[in-house]
């Protein structure tokens, strides 16, 4: 395993010098648009990381920026859930799917120039529907509040990304299609068929009464079920048996994982509806659909576990590695909870509560965005050519984000499930009947000082994001340096010291 | 051997099973609900928003009150938000029809608003809802949510006082020096007629047919199911 690790975490001490000298050139291709993807995803993080904690601190300290009509919580929040989903995740989402592409179809990506101006046309995109909600034309639908006129910016960028994608994959060389590629397809595929349909059938022609919620809740679930997800399971199946030097554990359960997935998690997404005034069959099949998603979160969960499995000790050194184990961990977690939030009895004292909330972070973040932050350690040096300047600040990364998501989930979980008892359940009265319910204000009093908690993590996570952004422009603007380099570990591995 | 198109097609059919099922099957099944004549008061049910209250939806809309605020009320057995009083029913798909956007919402930060026009009614409702939204701590001491004073505006006195200046309406701290007067911007005065404006009418014979009603005897918790039918 040795000699594999060291292979693996530096690309120039491959073998075989054909296939390296492949690898550089398609890594070269990827350069231009990767970065631009990869720049503006930082910014975007560091845009919504704000709106997060001005939206966290107002929500236990109303007076803060009480008269800034722009940054009132409503606006606030919207203004960092977009900036988070289109900005952030979803231009990482891209660098990360094109260079994966690029290098599982053993194809170069031409004409980037056209890419270059889908990633302006993106970002321009997600700034005018920013601008939007800041003056108040949000649409106040969850997860697509965008104004209509900054969508149609979007959709012909993402046009651009998906048909690149498609293009590069019919292009390659590689014979096999690898399971990373099956979920960048149909993550490619799925995206634009949700946003569109969910655009003309709640916006420009909407249906009526609450089929609007059914097809609030199909597209915005699936936004994360079929475009983070598997974007985000793709980069696992990818950098796992990459950074360890051993194949995937089993192909048969990649598989078997993939198609699940693709059947089961489609349908899901009406649990948030549950209780609701829509037709009681479809939630129960929102409901049954939400828990046959333990299948494909097991197989996945224990494919990846397995193939970690004797060679977890690499996690001391690598910085990528260690990121995308904690976001495949999340993942088996998060997915789980969420089928247990989908059933009935459950969903009577989660749903309307921080719960949800929490339960959005640990799958948004403590899940996908880690794998993210990973993929960006493992990609960057690769297009760059240079190595990450500081371990230390990686390092200060990695434990703040991941200590402040985890205080971030847990607290919050906490707080909703006491929050949501007490709304939901009926005190025993003095005669041993159901009383009456506990006063709103009294729950509204309780539930601050998880709040106050919420805003300390969130601050946690915010310092890892500066030594992310910082460590991320020090290595655009630091020279390049000439001869041989080594990667930048936490430590370095046995192998490499004797190597020295 | 190349799948690709074979695993295409499964991406494919994947959606397109959800798409059908989900949004095609229900749109073409209840999108099409119609009001409900009620012959001895000579309207039909659900009745549409009167355009003041309209235009507040739209301020409802850009200032993020859902993201607080929910408007459906479980059923009863499901939850408590009929013992809160948050309706003296659960809501059901026909009072949803004339809403060009639905606000089911998805949190409770905040109390459900689906019938808050039952709970602040006339002009005491609408003094209650110029104090909450100018400062919640005037009636709801401890409540996290923020100001809305924007939506009012402090203004010199210049001549005679505007007659839209409420100032008279709040405690003694929050006056105005003198010669100054706090109005109520058009938009306050429209989310407050929306605020006073929302609220469900009594059951439809046709949803009242099947809607469970709570039993006082806890044994009767096995007819159940029926209230499943009530949401359709």
């Amino acid at each position: 395993m040795a000699s594999s690790l060291t292979a693996s975490l530096n690309p120039a001490s491959s073998p075989d010098l054909a296939k390296r000298a492949e690898l550089s050139a398609i890594d070269a291709s990827t350069r231009a648009p990767a970065l631009y993807f990869f720049g503006s995803s930082v910014l975007w993080l560091l845009v919504g990381t704000l709106f997060a904690l001005i939206a966290s601190y107002k929500l236990h300290t109303p007076e803060f920026l009480g008269d800034v009509e722009w940054l009132t919580f409503g606006r606030a929040r919207t203004l960092h859930l977009n900036a988070v989903i289109y900005g952030w995740a979803s231009n990482a989402s891209f660098a990360v799917a094109l260079w994966l592409m690029a290098r599982l179809a053993r194809a170069e990506l031409r004409h980037v120039g056209l890419l270059f101006i889908a990633a302006a046309f993106w970002n321009l995109g997600v700034t005018v529907g920013m601008v939007g909600i800041a003056i108040g034309d949000s649409t106040s639908i969850e997860w697509l509040e965008f104004p209509t006129y900054a969508t149609p910016i979007l959709f012909v960028a993402y046009a651009l990304v998906g048909a690149w994608a498609m293009i590069t994959f019919r292009f390659g060389r590689a014979k096999h299609i690898y399971v990373s590629q099956w979920y960048l397809l149909a993550a490619l595929f799925w995206f634009p068929w949700l946003y569109s349909v969910a655009q003309i059938m709640l916006l420009f022609e909407p249906t009526r009464g609450t089929v609007q919620g059914l097809v609030n809740w199909w597209f915005a679930h699936n936004v994360l079920g079929l475009w983070f997800t598997p974007i985000g399971l793709a980069a696992i199946y990818y950098f796992l048996p990459k950074v360890l030097g051993k194949p995937i554990h089993s192909y048969y359960l990649s598989v078997l994982g993939f198609w699940s997935l693709a059947i089961f998690y489609n349908w899901a997404g009406v649990h948030h509806l549950i209780g609701g005034p829509v037709p009681v069959w479809v939630q129960t099949a929102g409901i049954a659909a939400s828990f046959m998603m333990v299948v494909p979160v097991i197989v996945t969960g224990l494919n990846q576990h397995l193939t970690l499995v004797g060679a977890a000790a690499a996690l001391k050194y690598s910085p990528t590695l260690r990121f995308i184990v904690f976001g495949g961990v999340n993942y088996t977690l998060t997915s789980i909870a969420g089928s247990l939030m989908a059933m009935r009895s459950w969903a009577e004292i989660t749903h309307f509560t921080h719960y949800t909330v929490a339960h959005a972070h640990h799958g948004m973040y403590a899940f996908f965005t880690m794998v993210m932050f990973g993929s960006v350690y493992y990609i960057l040096p690769r297009i760059l050519l240079k190595e990450w300047p500081s371990a230390k600040l990686i390092s200060l990364h990695f434990w703040a984000t991941a200590g402040g998501i985890t205080l971030y989930v847990v607290g919050l979980s906490i707080g909703g499930i006491a929050q949501g008892l007490a709304m939901n359940t009926l005190p025993a009265g003095a005669d041993g009947q159901p009383g009456a319910p506990v006063a709103f204000m009294e729950v509204v009093a309780d539930m601050i000082k998880y709040l106050e908690i919420r805003t300390i993590a969130g601050v946690i996570i915010s310092i890892g994001h500066i030594a992310f952004a910082v460590n991320f422009t020090w290595m655009l603007v630091q020279p390049r340096k000439t001869g041989a380099t080594e990667p930048t570990l936490f430590r370095n591995a046995p192998d490499l010291e004797a190597a020295r | 051997m190349n799948r690709a198109p074979l695993i295409f097609l499964g991406i494919f059919f994947a959606l397109a099973f959800s798409w059908t099922g989900i949004i095609l099957t229900n749109h073409l099944s209840y999108a099409k609900l119609q009001p409900v004549f009620d012959e001895t008061e000579g309207k039909a049910f659900p009745q549409k928003l009167p355009g003041n209250a309209e235009r507040g939806k739209e301020v409802y809309r850009d200032l993020g009150c859902v993201y607080c605020h929910s408007q459906q009320v479980r059923q009863p057995g499901y939850g408590t938000d009929i013992d809160r009083g948050w309706g003296e029913r659960g809501s059901v798909a026909r009072d949803y029809i004339h809403e060009k956007r639905v606000y089911l919402g998805t949190m409770r930060t905040g109390p459900d608003l689906r019938n808050v026009g039952a709970r602040f009614v006339g002009d005491a409702g609408r003094d209650w809802h110029l104090q909450h939204l100018y400062d919640p701590q005037i009636t709801s001491k401890g409540s996290i949510m923020p100001p809305f004073r924007f939506l009012f505006e402090p203004r010199v006195i210049v001549g005679e006082p505007s007659p839209r200046a409420v100032q008279t309406k709040l405690p003694a701290q929050y006056q105005p020096p003198a010669g100054h007067e706090i109005v109520l911007t058009q938009r306050g005065e429209d989310l407050i007629s929306y605020l006073l404006a929302l609220k469900d009418p009594a059951l439809y014979p046709e949803e009242a047919a099947r809607v469970y009603v709570p039993k006082a005897d806890p044994a009767e918790k096995k007819t159940e199911p029926a209230q499943a039918e009530a949401a359709k």
